[in-house]
């Protein structure tokens, strides 16, 4: 097959480049990785006016040609024909803002000048002439050199002129480069004087949006407002997911149940229906609430408000070492601390990058629920210590807030430490507000939850088949009446393990169940059900619930101990293997899950200890 | 004056920025967020309820958010 004509989109950040991507692709695209950076690849099809198809790849946004991100250094290299897995583009289309040609057309000109062929996309036009600006498109083109086409990407305005200028740009060859004039600063001010000569007429800027800042961004209002948003978001995350969740849940059973009694006993079912179905299950069971909350980040992304949230967290952020930027991928670990960590790759200094993914897996994300619920409802009673406030919902706060505070402080501690440095600050633009499209969102919504699936979905299940062998070799003679969980390798770690954790307070039941609990958190309800199911011969005690046997072989402080655990113990694989990636490198997750797993240590001892010593 | 000076919703013109007290990449970004001298430029949000920071700044026809310690490098006068 010979190679598609390659077009790529480039242009400022907030110049409404993914918007202009999807209307000249529609649902013909592909969300991808470059090779050993962790920048996103988008890339799709394309039909030109001809017939012919030709690949588009929307290039990440960034202000110039002189990269200060992982995200910028692709841009360049694409456009200087130097990245690896990709071509030099044969003709480039340049996104300007309309409504913000100042700060745009610097980097265009500079795009210009690479020498390949190129169009602006004058974009956002419907804005711009609300926001009260009158433009000369010719003007512009003949001070660029280029064609200049006015889009409006979300109404899809301007989208076939686009391609037919397009399909002239591919019949052009490129050019050597032309060396930049002046410096950065010259070159601002000779974009600032193209963009006067193509300003017919200016009124004064933004209203709308400046009257939604003076609400949202308001000394008081505006944390008031944040928080309730907030609140209402994880009521949704974890109210609305539920029924979907139990559904999924109860699908997967279904099928388990299917698959083992359609198979023959032996190793093999074991493996299809306990290793692979349950793995696969444990992963796809988080899918409706990850959904929710990238749908509820998607719309605070897209409508503009997300860089409010930032320019509102700042301050309390900066006094721990961090940027108000960190505040997002903060947020989405609550559901999963994999998509958070992925969303790091928006924070620009590489310090405060690293130190974010280090504090995500503190947040208390939500495969520590289960656990929680578990160990709360066994051994909290149900009582209100003030009126309409229980006790058990004050536990399940409180170990909320313990990850909060524990995040807080070892961002403190790590920004004095291995991350040390004075950052970057924080330097933002706040966009205009925008309505945001339902298409757009479904089209982000579904790109987000397929990167998720196929990323935790594949660590999961490998890591899932793996526990599940070292659980079930060596095999045991069934007549021998030795239990398979004993005699097996995960069995002879978790007596291993039983001596490091038992000054904590854990018995040998709970180490065994930790091992397992590395595939994901939930698991550990579960692995402890079936440890105590297997060790069950009293017939009597075989109707008992989950948390009543605990109850009968756990005491109150060892209860406590586990939670105490869970707040901090770097228990997921998944985001092991995602902070690998991520940091290129075992330097930064081995470090994590040492300092985490030391943390955990400390802190479910010491939570022993106090409660052994009064008494509880 | 400086920037983190300026009361709100004061447009004022840049006078001098202090670029060689940022280092390289925060020079760069500042400029390519807008930031020159001879533009006007006028603060309308504070963060923060008791520090004030950062500043929402409008500069040509752009909102920018930058920290106190930027803006101190920013000299200003009222237009």
């Amino acid at each position: 097959m010979t190679a598609l004509p390659l077009i790529a989109l480039v242009g400022n950040p907030n110049a409404g480049k993914s918007a202009l991507f999807n209307a000249l692709t529609g649902a013909r695209q592909k969300t991808g990785n470059y090779p050993g950076v962790t920048v996103e690849r988008h890339a799709g099809r394309l039909i030109l006016p001809d017939g012919r198809p030709a690949e588009l790849v929307d290039l990440p946004g960034t202000y110039s040609l002189e990269p200060t991100s992982p995200d910028e250094q692709v841009t360049r290299d694409v456009i200087t024909g130097v990245q690896a897995g990709e071509r030099r583009p044969d003709a480039l289309v340049i996104v300007v803002d309309a409504g913000n040609l100042d700060n745009h057309l610097r980097f265009a000109g500079e795009l210009i000048a690479q020498g390949i062929p190129a169009i602006i996309a004058l974009n956002m036009i419907d804005m711009a002439e609300r926001d009260g600006l009158t433009l000369d498109p010719a003007r512009l083109s003949a001070d660029l050199g280029v064609p200049v086409i006015p889009t409006v990407a979300v109404r899809k305005r301007g989208v076939e002129p686009l391609k037919d200028e397009m399909l002239t740009l591919l019949g052009k060859v490129a050019t050597p480069p032309r060396p930049l004039e002046g410096d950065f600063g010259v070159r601002q001010r000779q974009a600032r004087a193209f963009a006067k000569a193509a300003i017919l007429h200016e009124a004064p800027a933004r209203a709308t949006t400046q009257s939604i800042d003076r609400i949202v961004l308001h000394p008081v209002g505006g944390p008031i407002i944040l928080a309730v948003l907030l609140f209402v978001m994880f009521q949704a995350v974890f109210a609305w997911a539920t029924p979907f969740a139990d559904g999924i849940d109860a699908g997967v059973s279904a099928i388990h149940d299917a698959a083992f009694a359609a198979l023959p006993p032996g190793i093999f079912r074991s493996f299809v229906a306990d290793g692979l179905i349950a793995g696969v299950g444990a992963v796809i069971v988080f899918l409706p609430q990850i959904l929710i909350l990238f749908a509820f980040i998607l719309v605070l992304e897209t409508t503009g408000y997300m860089v409010r949230a930032a320019f509102l967290m700042d301050r309390l952020m900066a006094s721990v070492g961090l940027s108000g930027r960190a505040f997002i991928p903060l947020l989405s670990s609550f559901a999963c601390a994999v998509p958070g960590i992925m969303a790091t790759r928006t924070i620009e200094d590489p310090k405060d990058r690293l130190t974010t993914i280090l504090i995500a897996p503190l947040m208390t994300c939500s495969a520590r629920l289960p656990v929680y619920a578990v160990i709360i409802a066994a051994f909290i009673p149900a009582r209100n210590v003030l009126p309409g406030i229980g006790l058990q919902g004050l536990v399940l706060f409180g170990l909320y807030l313990g990850g909060i505070v524990g995040a807080l402080v070892a961002a403190l501690a790590l920004r004095r430490t291995v991350t040390k440095g004075r950052g970057m600050g924080f330097m933002m633009e706040m966009p205009r507000y925008q309505m945001p499209i339902f298409k757009n969102l479904l089209l982000g919504l579904w790109q987000r939850a397929w990167v998720f699936l196929k990323r935790a979905g594949t660590i999961i299940a490998v890591t899932t088949m793996i526990l599940w062998a070292l659980l079930n070799f060596p095999r045991v003679d069934p007549t021998s009446g030795v239990s398979q969980v004993d005699h097996s390798i995960a069995g002879h770690i978790a007596n291993g393990l039983a001596v490091v954790v038992e000054p904590i307070g854990f018995n040998r039941d709970i180490s065994l169940a930790l091992i397992p609990a590395m595939a994901a958190r939930e698991v550990a309800v579960s692995a402890l059900a079936t440890t105590y199911a297997i060790d069950d011969q009293d017939e009597s005690k075989r109707d008992q619930t989950l948390g009543e046997r605990l109850k009968g072989s756990w005491s109150l402080p060892t209860a406590l101990a586990f939670l105490a655990w869970f707040v901090f113990a770097p228990q997921c694989i998944s985001t092991i293997a995602v902070v690998r990636r991520e940091t290129n490198g075992w330097r930064w997750p081995l470090f994590m899950v040492a300092y985490l797993f030391a943390l955990a240590y400390v802190a479910a001892g010491a939570t022993f200890w106090l409660a052994t010593f009064f008494g509880l | 004056m400086r920037l983190d000076e300026l009361p709100l919703n004061q447009p004022a013109t840049i006078d001098r920025i202090g670029w060689e007290r940022l280092d390289t990449v925060a020079a760069r970004r500042l400029r390519a967020l807008g930031f020159d001298e001879g533009l006007t430029v006028e603060a309308l949000h504070h963060g923060g309820l008791v520090s004030h920071d950062p500043i929402a700044c409008r500069i040509g026809r752009m909102t920018v958010a930058i920290r106190r310690n930027h803006a101190a490098l920013i000299d200003v006068s009222l237009a």
